[in-house]
Order: C-alpha cells, then structure tokens, then sequence
C-alpha cells in the first residue's frame, strides 16, 4: 500500500471544501470543471432519496402504531403516535440511562482518543527518537487486528476484576487509536513548522509547554476532525458493548438490540426507539456534516 | 540556523553556545531571544532529560493501552483457543491442544459460516464499491450544493447497526413490509426474507450497502480530485469522450485507493457481525432458523456467548485472523503485480 501525504484540514476552517492542501489548488480531477448536465442531479437525487428515505420512514413508522404497520400497503405519511411510541421506547429500552451511558462513554473515548493521538502523532511527526520508524509502522499494523480477537480474554479479565457492566469495560479499550495516531502524524507533519517547536524550545519551554502552547493549537481543526469521526464510531459501537454491558447498564445499541429481540415486539415503538438512538448523531451531521465529510475524505487518501 | 530536524535532534549543542542563563525563569520578560540553559545547571540536565524521554511519555499512552487491550488479548486469545474454557466454569481451564480447531474443521456450521461469510462478503462489497464509484464520479462534476450532496450521501454511515438493522428487518418483514409491497408492483410475489436462504442474506447484504456506499463514495472522490487535471486535458486532446476518459484516467489513476477499499471493505466483511445477529431476531445468534445468515462473526459470538465454549470462540476468533492475514498477503502480491505491470 502506497502512503500519499494527507492533506491539511486548515483549507476547510477558512471555509472552502478540504482536500486541497497547499499545491493541490492546480491539480483538481478535469471532472471538477464540468458542470453537472441534469442526467446527473437526477441520478444523484435517486440516490439520495435511497440514503434518506429510510430514516424518515422510520420517523413515519414511529408515529404509527403496530396494528397499522402490518397492513399493506405500509404507511407512506406520518400518524398521530409519535410521541406516545417515544415515550414507550424510552421506558421500555431504558433509554435514559442508555443515553448518559453512550455519552459518557463515547464522550471519554473521544476526548482520549483526541488527545492521545495528538501526542502520538506530534512525537511521530516531529520528533528523532530510537525506534521511531518501526514503532510507527507497528502502530500502523495493528489496524490490521479485528476487534474479535480480543474479546475473549477481555470479557474473561473483567469478569475476574468484577467489573462487569460497569463503563470503563467498554472505554478502556477503545480509548486509543492506530488511525488516529496516524492521521495527526500526517497532519502535524505539515501544519506544525518545526521552527516554532524549535524556537520554543531556545526559549527553554519543556516538552509539556510546547505540546500545550504550540502543538495543541496547530493541531487543533484535525483535533475537532479526530473527534467527530472518532464519536460517531463510538457511539454506534456494537459487538464488545453487547458482550461486555446487560440490560441494567446499556449503550443506547445494547438497549436497541433488547428492543429488537423482544419476543413481542412492538413495531412501531422499535422505530421510535431506532429514532431516538440516531437522533444524536444526526443532529451532529446537520450541525458538522460538512467537517465529518472533510475528515473522511482526508483520512481517506491512505491508498 | 541549522535545520529544524537537527536543533530538534541536539537540543545540548544549541544549549552549549549561550551559556550562563537560567531559562525559563526571565523568560517572559526577554522572549524568543532568551539565551538556552546552561549545561552545568540541573534545569538544563532536566531539560535534557525532558527532550530525550517525552517522545517515548507522549507515545506511551498508545502503547501501553494497546498492549493491555489489543496486543495482550490478542495472544491469551491464542492460549485460550488451546484450552477448554467454559462460561459456565471459569475457573475450569483444562489443556486442549488442538481440539478446538479439530472441532471447528469438523464442524458443519463452521463451513456453513464460512460461506456465508464470503456470499454475503461478495454481494455486500461488490455492488457498494461500484455504485460508491458511480457517485463519487457524479460529485466529482461542478454542482451545485455539492456539500449537501456529499453529506446527504454520508447519513447512513451516522447510524449505528442496531437502528438500521431495525428499520430494514420492518422494511422486509413478509406481512406488510414495504420491500414485499414495492416488489409486487412489479409483479413479484412477496418473499419471506427472513426465512429464505438467499433473501436473508441479501438482505443483510443491503444494510451494510445502504451504510457504507457514501463513505466509500467519499474516499474515490477525495482520490479523483487528486488526479492532475493536464491528464484529462491530454485525453479530451486525444478525442476521448466522458466515458472514455472515465475508463482510461480516472479508473487506472484510482487504482490504489481502489484496492484499498476493497480490502478495508473485506476486513469489514470477514467481521459481519451486528446485522446478521439483528436481522434474525429470536434466533439472531443462530443466523436465522436455518443459519441461512450465520457468519464467522456470529459463529463465534453463538459459541461464546449463546452455547457458552469461549475456547472455542478463541480458536474461531484465530482462525478470522488467519483469514485476514491471507487476505492482506493477496492483496499485497495484486498490488505488487500492479505496480510492475505500470
């Protein structure tokens, strides 16, 4: 796999789309200059309407109830339920407790993840230590394990610590992050001149001084970047909540899941609880969608 | 001044030209033009030590908790997949050599997962990466809106698997699901999705379609506006159309990123896991009724957790690991064959 540099997040701070850190101004795809023919917003549109009209049809089947969801045809418009299903899935699923539980927990994930990365990414990028070239290729490799190894031997230790259903089960583990280490390396290769760590340093600033005064704030739009992408994650994630938490102590996904695998289930408040466990997010993407999509596309560029 | 990388590199030479200061201390008031600490003084021994150790502190919290979560699990996963580890006794570890793996290879359902996992691997990836090539290539054009178009494409990756397996086993349910109610104005006779050894699996198939085709469109048009523009010029020069010049500069420039996708999307499908568990419902664990959609993901998570053999769910987790491991030395001879052939 070839490493292109990543582009900078700072094109996108000012405003314009990302993806075009400085000298790649010039060298945008000739398909950039075409303009769209109305074939194109057609086909978009329809692609478009398949990525959206799940979810507002789950809104639409929230607002139903479930005698009305089993009949054909399904319901195309909204009912009078909404927030009487809204208040069953939320009693129901315990969503309350669900949702402090997922935003302390992938709030904590985030701010470490952010964080560590930083530091890790800044020593990588711009710091001369033994071993630097190979452990950073190590932490690259490590993408390469898939979580399930390691739920095992996870679930057997907490078990044994008595920390079974308890949080930190789940934040622990995912408190750090390869791609994150690596993604502020490529960024803090660019963004951060090594003349102002080194004129900190002539001024006799200690490390700590120079990461808090110089490499935070250089880092800072990829931080912002780091965070949103890494909350997203998570929040939807799934397979290590699901083993390691119970019904009294769910992520809003644990909850969902119960919901799910009810034997009784009661349609129409399943989706008012699918939409209640989205609804974060999705007011996340209406307020930094644009930075969530610069983060992928740059994070991207790994190929 | 010596180059940034080297004043980094020797903190001590540049220490060693102004002597006889005490840094930090009149700092503030002199500013950048503060004379370095003195080699004698503990603080420049501090200073020092400071600039020798902190790469290895600001590396160390990645390390330290990746070996204690990722890395260490990683080989007592190994150890307990030699072991015959009960949920239900856990203090009950006994040697099993290989019989774990003996078990697994004679297993039917080990088989059968490991199928499914390549179909529905297959009709997941296929379709998501040609059609995420189809929109990257549309939002590649000058248009207008074109973030809200991009973001747009980008809203199902904000949903978790939980609430979009939901949404989509209503979607196909057999009685009154919209999937049967649409197919049957084209003159399909409703198909029980969940049941059937085909439509469970493309069903699955479409939830992770309908989840990461925006994000792979995303990572191809972060890739397309890389392409240098002269390339398309020399092409319309050479009277090569729109299509043309989509199948002979932007497909063979896009060829890293390509294969990069395909193998995070394979890496991805080799650990299905959440839909398949929710698409089934009651018999989630199971895959479905007749584990029509049971993959390696969810063999494991039934083993460990449904029937309670976590040695055996260790030997299936190494096993999904070995998979992987061959998948990326494939992918690695491709892309070297790739690269000779350019």
């Amino acid at each position: 796999m070839t490493t292109t540099e990543l582009t900078p997040p700072q094109a996108e701070a000012k405003g314009t789309p990302v993806v075009r850190g400085p000298g790649r101004r010039r060298v945008l795809g000739a398909g950039k200059q075409m303009h769209a023919g109305p074939v194109t917003y057609l086909v978009l549109t329809v692609f478009a309407l398949v990525s959206l009209a799940p979810l507002v049809w789950t809104a639409i089947a929230a607002s139903r109830n479930n005698e009305r969801l089993a009949q054909t045809p399904p319901p195309l418009w909204f009912g009078g339920n909404l927030f009487k299903n809204l208040q069953a899935a939320w009693e129901q699923a315990g969503l309350g407790t669900a949702m402090v539980n997922s935003t302390i927990v992938a709030g904590t994930i985030t701010v470490g993840t952010v964080v560590f990365s930083t530091l890790a990414g800044f020593a990588f990028a711009k710091l001369r230590f033994r071993f630097s070239g190979l452990l950073l290729l190590l932490t690259i490799g490590t993408m390469m394990i898939p979580p399930q190894l390691a739920v095992v031997p996870l679930y057997l230790w907490i078990s044994d610590l008595g920390w079974s259903n308890q949080l930190q089960t789940v934040i622990l583990p995912t408190l750090v992050s390869a791609f994150g280490t690596f993604f502020m390396r490529q960024y803090l290769i660019q963004a951060l001149p090594s003349e102002l760590i080194e004129a900190a340093r002539v001024d006799g600033a200690s490390s700590l001084r120079v990461v808090w005064h110089v490499v935070f704030p250089a880092a800072r739009p990829a931080m912002a970047v780091l965070g949103l992408l890494t909350f997203v994650m998570a929040w939807n994630d799934f397979l290590w909540p699901i083993i390691a938490l119970n019904q009294q102590n769910p992520t809003v996904q644990v909850a969902l899941a119960a919901l799910g695998t009810g034997y009784v289930p009661d349609q129409a408040v399943i989706m008012a609880g699918a939409l209640l466990g989205t609804l974060p997010l999705l007011i996340a993407f209406l307020l930094f969608g644009k930075q969530i999509v610069g983060g992928i596309m740059q994070g991207a560029i790994k190929g | 001044m010596t180059s940034s990388k080297q004043a980094l590199a020797h903190p001590a030479t540049s220490a060693d030209a102004a002597p006889g200061s005490q840094p930090g201390a009149a700092r503030g008031a002199q500013g950048r033009g503060t004379p370095p600490p003195s080699p004698d003084s503990w603080r420049s021994r501090l200073y020092r030590w400071d600039m020798k150790a902190s790469p290895y502190a600001f590396i160390a919290p990645f390390f330290i908790i990746f070996g204690a979560f990722g890395l260490g699990p990683l080989l007592y996963t190994a150890w307990y997949s030699l072991h015959n580890v009960q949920l239900s006794g856990l203090d009950h570890q006994t040697w099993a050599g290989l019989d774990n793996y003996k078990n697994l290879l004679s297993s039917e359902f080990f088989w059968n997962a490991l199928g499914n996992t390549f179909t529905i691997g297959v009709i997941s990836t296929v379709p998501q990466l040609l059609m995420a090539l189809a929109i990257a290539h549309l939002l590649n054009y000058r248009l207008r809106g074109s973030t809200v178009w991009r973001v747009v494409m980008l809203t199902p990756y904000a949903t978790s698997v939980a609430a979009a397996t939901l949404v989509f086993t209503l979607l196909y349910s057999w009685d009154g699901g919209m999937v049967n109610w649409l197919l049957h104005f084209v003159g399909v006779h409703a198909i029980n999705w969940r049941e059937s050894d085909w439509g469970g699996q493309f069903a699955v198939s479409s939830i992770v379609i309908w989840r990461w085709t925006g994000y792979n469109a995303l990572i191809y048009l972060a890739a397309m506006q890389a392409i240098p523009a002269d390339l398309y010029e020399s092409a319309a020069l050479d009277g090569a159309g729109r299509w043309q010049q989509f199948r002979h500069v932007t497909i063979p420039m896009l060829r890293p990123t390509i294969l990069f996708t395909v193998v995070v999307s394979t890496i991805g499908a080799t650990q299905l896991f959440g839909e398949p568990l929710l698409f089934g419902g009651v018999s989630g664990s199971k895959g479905g009724s007749a584990h029509q959609y049971q993959t390696l993901g969810l063999y494991m998570y039934d083993q460990g957790w449904g029937i309670g053999n976590l040695g055996k769910a260790s030997a299936i987790a190494w096993t999904m690991f070995l998979i992987l491991l061959i998948v990326a030395a494939i992918n690695l001879l491709i892309t070297r064959r790739l690269r000779k052939s350019q």
